[in-house]
């Protein structure tokens, strides 16, 4: 069993708060990743798990046992880092098994253990070699060798793609997750790119200014954000945020936003949006692929608008459209035979199933 | 016969036209060598005075004649030299002032380096800056406290260090351990810190970071550290001179001159084969360790 829990964790470098008291779970075999953006305090807090920085505050434990002061090498860890960090005098078989080697692990156990990591890793050919006659993807994988070889309660990543160019890390992304499906250690892993933790996390960790601002599957993130962080900061292009007011009219709640626009809000929401309408501060939150092309049969929480277009990029499978709601940037996303172009009027459907009402006060998704 | 012309006329110019660049760099190469050639003869002249001086008998060094061209040579200066005891001893002590300094400089310096570069304590950086000052005191401004200090030391406790060979061994790591020491820092700190961050996370002391990743991977700078105290420690003068004075007890480049002077008689021939051969040692080390020691001057390529 390797649960890492962490309790009311805080640390602070000299006056200044990194990690201001989080709590977290995570359970046997999970995959989580946290995620913010940089200085979000989210490699201090793996690098706290590891045990390569002291706790200011708050209790760690690992595998049930509390780790606060327990040195690196006893915590039953592993680490990836960024730059790899591989011991360039040695050979990848030597670095794959310094740690057994540190160990007095029996050689013939060493190389059984060594042999099997790389078979996983498929660099069983590179185990002679030096890490400067590797490639970027091939240290990469090297790093998480000698990680898997340890045989670790919990593997930390720490932005382990950051250095490899974008389609390796898209290749060497799916490769980490079939490590974990093959090997089911509980993973912490970190990142700045909310791609990469959507697409590889059980759970995703939403870090902000030290705080956790959401914890969640990667679908709950992305449907239910719980504050305009979150909102905002998963997804690609990222929300639309627009200020609006709330409206009661005809028992029907509408929400009116800048231009003479105005949207009816979905009756299933009514109850839970009521007790906010005349409030100021309110903000609109809709997600660009929300905003599409008209077509014939639209549902009744779908409401047409018509819009003049400012940018349009042309990705290929879709059109990303650029337009102003009062002097705020808008983007939506369009089929390519939609026939957008720039400087001209287009019939555009909102829908409101997916809409946010956001509380821009407290930042809290309503 | 116009197309010829014009021919004939591109012909040579292209080359002009296009090699403006290897003009260029033919001309910045003429100056390099004719610098590099000035260079070499300010600096090979005097050995190569030393080494012809060598090859001759006193009476052709007093005779009139073309002091560059050895008219009959001799081997005798280095036979006399060599078979000399006086001289084979100061060769003795000089290897063993060396040998133990450079050892006790490396221990030193290394340890203090990675403590200083790596293990964050309450001022260390105080401390890093301390050492290299250290070496900004020169050691004409040292010498007498030093000696002293040594006759303070005899007095309270009997243990004669003065006029000892091996009292150079105690003052010599003054001067290396502040250099290397610094070297070492800067070398260590071109190590990535994730380098030491795995290493502890794969189970290791710092005394096995230590040994089995900094050492392997600084080597170079390592060797160039060694390299330098070697030669500050063979070649020292002014401190042997002031705390030596029994002939058994000096080391050559003072040995050289107090016993190849007598009064105003210059040995001429004998000075310079001992000078030459106390230059042997550096010059055959600096040739093996070249390559090591250009490569810890040019230190950060420890990347990837």
């Amino acid at each position: 069993m390797a649960q890492v829990t962490l309790r009311k964790l805080v640390k602070n470098y000299d006056e200044t708060p990194a990690v201001r008291g989080i709590d977290l779970d995570i359970v046997d075999k999970e995959f989580v990743v946290l995620v913010g953006p940089s200085g979000c305090g989210k490699s201090t807090t793996l690098r706290m798990i590891a045990g390569l920085e002291d706790i200011t505050g708050g209790e760690i434990s690992i595998g049930g046992h509390v780790v606060n002061d327990v040195p690196p090498k006893d915590r039953d860890i592993a680490m990836v880092f960024q730059n790899y960090a591989l011991y360039p005098h040695m050979t990848v078989f030597e670095n794959m098994s310094f740690g057994l080697r540190l160990k007095k692990v029996p050689k013939d156990e060493i190389r059984k253990q060594v042999e099997h990591a790389a078979r996983i890793l498929d660099i069983s050919e590179l185990l002679d070699r030096k890490p400067k006659q590797l490639s970027g993807g091939q240290r990469q994988r090297v790093a998480m060798g000698r990680a898997i070889v340890r045989d670790p309660k919990v593997f930390l990543f720490d932005e382990p793609l950051s250095n490899l160019d974008a389609k390796l890390r898209v290749q060497m992304r799916t490769e980490i997750k079939k490590v974990h499906q093959k090997v089911r250690t509980t993973t912490v892993y970190v990142t700045h790119d909310q791609v990469e933790a959507m697409t590889l996390a059980d759970r995703v960790v939403v870090m902000n200014a030290g705080r956790i601002e959401q914890v969640g599957t990667p679908n709950e993130l992305y449907h239910h954000p719980r504050t305009v962080f979150v909102a905002g900061f998963i997804g690609s292009p990222a929300m639309n945020f627009i200020p609006c007011g709330l409206e009661q009219a005809a028992g029907a709640l509408r929400v009116v936003l800048p231009d003479g626009l105005a949207f009816p809000v979905p009756s299933d929401r009514t109850d839970r949006y009521t007790k906010h309408v005349g409030k100021s501060n309110l903000v609109f939150g809709l997600r660009p692929e929300h905003i599409t092309e008209t077509h014939r049969n639209i549902d009744p929480n779908q409401e047409r608008f018509q819009m003049t277009l400012e940018v349009t990029e042309p990705m290929g499978m879709e059109t990303l459209i650029y337009f102003q709601i009062g002097g705020v940037e808008v983007c939506g996303r369009v089929n390519p035979a939609a026939g957008a172009e720039p400087s001209q009027p287009i019939d555009l459907l909102a829908d409101l199933n997916h809409m946010h009402l956001i509380d821009a006060q407290s930042g809290l998704v309503l | 016969m116009a197309t010829a012309t014009t021919i004939d006329k591109s012909g040579p110019s292209r080359p002009i036209s296009h090699g403006s660049m290897s003009q260029d760099r033919r001309r910045a190469l003429l100056w390099s060598y004719f610098f590099l050639v000035v260079f070499v003869i300010f600096f090979l002249t005097p050995p190569v005075y030393m080494l012809i001086t060598s090859l001759k008998s006193s009476t052709e060094i007093a005779g009139a004649r073309n002091p560059w061209w050895v008219f009959e040579p001799t081997l005798m200066n280095y036979q006399t030299l060599l078979t000399s005891t006086e001289f084979l001893t100061f060769i003795l002590n000089s290897s063993m002032v060396s040998i133990i300094v450079v050892s006790v400089t490396m221990i030193v310096s290394v340890l203090a380096a990675f403590a200083l570069s790596r293990m964050r304590f309450w001022g260390s950086a105080t401390l890093a800056t301390g050492i290299f000052l250290c070496y900004l005191i020169p050691e004409t401004l040292l010498f007498i406290p030093l000696f002293k200090m040594f006759a303070v030391v005899n007095e309270f406790t009997g243990i004669q260090l003065l006029n000892k060979w091996y009292v150079l061994v105690l003052v010599y790591p003054t001067l290396t351990v502040p250099f290397c020491t610094w070297i070492m820092i800067g070398y260590f700190a071109s190590i990535p810190k994730e380098l030491d961050e795995a290493a502890l996370i794969d189970g290791a002391t710092y005394m096995q970071t230590l040994t089995k990743i900094f050492i392997p991977v600084a080597l170079p700078g390592i060797i160039a550290a060694t390299i330098f105290a070697f030669t500050v420690s063979w070649a020292q003068f002014l401190y042997p001179l002031a705390f030596t004075t029994s002939s058994d007890q000096l080391v050559l480049p003072v040995g050289i001159v107090t016993s190849l002077i007598k009064g105003d008689v210059y040995n001429w021939g004998q000075i310079m084969t001992g000078a030459l051969i106390a230059a042997a040692p550096p010059l055959v080390i600096y040739a093996f360790l070249m390559d090591y020691y250009i490569a810890g001057l040019t230190a950060g390529a420890t990347k990837g």
